[in-house]
């Protein structure tokens, strides 16, 4: 078996003994999007206007809170410094890792987001919209954070770092895929945003991993 | 011709001879900058027509628009020549990449601002969120993050390979941020210089919008140099040809 | 461990290596060969760039000038190849602590595609029988440190390079590493090490000094 596919069990296992890797910013995704209608409106039609753009902000910071850890531990423990010893390509590591954060993060953001869209009022036929673009934009938002928890892996305050590094590269996802769900909710047609969204995924999908690699390298200490 | 093009490379990658062919470029750039700026103040300020719509008001331009080009561009040299570190490892690339960040995120703030200030008496508000601005905020988030990066990062070469993994990042990403704001809101007047059309502006009104481009350039240009002769300096400090220098 | 027919002899071959760090020079001018049946240990004080030299051996270490060669090849040329034949434990065990002894050898030794009986002899022979269950962060250090060595019972790599390997380990744990050094040495393997223990009693036992202050 190659470590790519040993890592991604690894993984998955070690997430399975630590519910609060995947648990806890599903818990932070629910209470964030509970704070916008107390903090300013809780009025259905009001929120049914903002629920899909608060969803995708609060899936946003949700996914940011779980990549700081993606790669730290690894470095710590030397793992990375095996899987550099290996032999095996850093890209499809990296890439392995990107699809290990997404079942932890991603995946329960989307299976969770239509019980916020009942609770922020998203209009109906807005649902599969909000399902189909966190399901097509939550993969592009681990892959761009993989390359920015490998920068940050080895310093200290890398969390807050790599929120500052990732943010401005997530808002074309946010852009599309709020908009998806905002049209979809006045009845239009959103076909556009989720095939850019897709196509955001393709080229994520190709070129984040090099990035990652590269960056995975600087964190070997000499 | 190909000769020449690789002793070029070769010597720009030399910091004795990059700090030795600047000395004298420091003072030409600085006047060429200084005169262009002038005439084209002067042109732009006081000769050029008030724009029927906007009155005198639109002549932040010239300040605004160099600044928000020279932005842009000085994020790409940027990538450039971190890219040319990556690949081949030649230490001048490293040092100038560094260098551009902070004069390239000034350029950023100062388009932003120009830009608020044009925007009171055109729009009624400090700040709108249109598709160019938007897209000049999120550049200057890119300029901060490789800041910041290369700032936390403990050792130097890790620094200048994380600065330019990340610059790279941000380059291929530059388009598509700007074309998924602008797709977002299209409330800014439409580019007043395109490179394939004939420029909406009035000649008397171009013509100093286009000499500020220069001495904008010429300007960073001058910038970029003093800078990495400093870096020159510091990283050399331990070399004869630095020592002799440094002596009184 | 017996290399068998997959495995190639060792042939690691060192020149003119040049490394320097933080603006200090640790080694200049360093050529060094490792062949089957030989045990090469690196010595010297703290910060003498014994771990760098030996990262560097092991192909991690990318920034050194000079040549390093494995069956008369660069390395960095037919490194996939290198890395099948070498294996390579660092200062950091990486084990992960919430999971089982049994889990973390499963990872470790997931390219050479053992068997689950030979993870649980493994096991065995690093006394961590019974142990296989408990996560490892119920384990000492020295239990968790026998975990990764555990590694040196199903490896079929003919070189070996161990850095401190030692670390952490009882009086039983150390008999019975210089066992396996011993053993690996005796059929045909190779091993690099660096190691504040002093290993006496291997035939083929070579000790290379490195400076300490420049």
């Amino acid at each position: 078996m190659s470590l790519v596919m040993a890592t991604v069990r690894r993984d998955l296992l070690l997430a399975a003994r630590n519910p609060g890797e995947w648990a806890n910013p599903l818990m932070f995704f629910l209470m964030v999007a509970a704070l916008f209608p107390l903090a300013v409106d809780p009025d259905p039609v009001f929120l049914s206007k903002i629920a899909g753009g608060v969803i995708w902000v609060a899936a946003l910071l949700a996914t940011l809170l779980s990549l700081d850890a993606l790669f730290r531990a690894d470095v710590e423990d030397g793992s990375l410094e095996q899987w550099l010893a290996s032999g095996e390509s850093l890209y499809a590591l990296s890439l392995g890792k990107a699809l290990v954060h997404w079942c932890i993060s991603g995946l329960p953001l989307t299976l969770m987001s239509p019980l916020l869209g009942v609770m922020l009022h998203l209009p109906a036929d807005a649902f599969t919209a909000l399902f189909l673009s966190l399901a097509v934009g939550t993969p592009v938002l681990s892959l761009l954070g993989a390359v920015g928890a490998a920068l940050t892996a080895s310093l200290r305050s890398g969390g807050l770092l790599l929120t500052l590094l990732i943010l401005p590269l997530y808002i074309p996802v946010l852009i599309f895929a709020a908009s998806a769900v905002y049209h979809a909710g006045i009845g239009m047609t959103y076909n556009g945003q989720v095939a850019m969204l897709g196509a955001m995924l393709a080229l994520a999908l190709a070129l984040t991993p090099f990035a990652a690699a590269a960056a995975l390298k600087l964190n070997l200490s000499r | 011709m190909w000769q020449w093009l690789t002793r070029l490379y070769h010597r720009l990658g030399s910091p004795k001879w990059f700090y030795e062919i600047t000395e004298r470029w420091i003072f030409w750039l600085a006047l060429g900058s200084a005169v262009t700026a002038v005439i084209g103040l002067v042109l732009g300020l006081l000769f050029a027509p008030a724009d029927y719509q906007q009155g005198d008001s639109f002549r932040i331009i010239y300040i605004h628009v160099p600044a928000a080009l020279l932005a842009q561009s000085a994020y790409m040299m940027m990538a450039v020549a971190g890219a040319v570190y990556l690949i081949w490892r030649m230490k001048m690339a490293a040092w100038v990449a560094r260098v551009i960040a902070p004069i390239g995120a000034s350029f950023c703030l100062i388009a932003l601002l120009t830009g608020a200030i044009w925007g009171k008496p055109t729009w009624g508000t400090w700040w709108v969120w249109d598709a160019r601005l938007t897209s000049m905020l999120m550049l200057l988030f890119l300029y901060f993050g490789v800041m910041a990066l290369q700032q936390a990062m403990e050792s130097e070469d890790a620094s200048y390979k994380a600065g330019a993994i990340l610059a790279l990042v941000g380059v291929v990403n530059i388009p598509i941020i700007k074309y998924s704001v602008e797709w977002w809101n299209t409330l800014h007047q439409p580019a007043t210089l395109k490179l394939t059309e004939k420029p909406s502006m009035h000649p008397d009104m171009l013509w100093p919008l286009l000499i500020m481009i220069l001495s904008t350039y010429l300007f960073f240009a001058l910038m970029v140099i003093l800078r990495t002769r400093n870096e020159i300096l510091w990283h050399e400090r331990k070399r004869q040809w630095v020592r002799k220098i440094m002596e009184p | 461990m017996t290399p068998d027919t997959g495995a190639q002899q060792t042939d690691l071959e060192a020149r003119a290596l040049y490394c320097e760090r933080d603006d200090r020079i640790l080694f200049a001018d360093l050529s060094l060969t490792i062949r089957s049946g030989e045990l090469l240990q690196l010595a010297g004080p703290n910060g003498a760039g014994k771990t760098t030299l030996l990262r560097l051996l092991a192909g991690l270490n990318r920034d050194y000038e000079g040549e390093l060669l494995w069956q008369r090849k660069a390395v960095a040329d037919c490194y996939a190849e290198y890395a099948r034949q070498r294996l390579y434990m660092g200062h950091l065990a990486a084990i992960k602590k919430s999971l089982t002894p049994l889990e973390n050898l499963r990872w470790l030794t997931a390219q050479d595609d053992a068997s689950e009986d030979s993870l649980w002899q493994a096991l065995e022979a690093v006394s961590l029988a019974g142990y296989e269950y408990t996560p490892c962060m119920q384990l000492s250090a020295g239990q968790q440190r026998r975990v990764a060595l555990a590694r040196l019972r199903i490896s079929q790599a003919p070189l070996w390079i161990l850095d401190e390997p030692f670390t952490a380990l009882d009086k039983d744990g150390v008999r019975w590493l210089e066992q396996q050094l011993q053993q690996h040495v005796a059929t045909g393997g190779a091993v690099a090490i660096t190691s504040h223990h002093a290993l006496e009693g291997i035939p083929g036992l070579r000790r290379l000094t490195l400076g300490g202050e420049s």
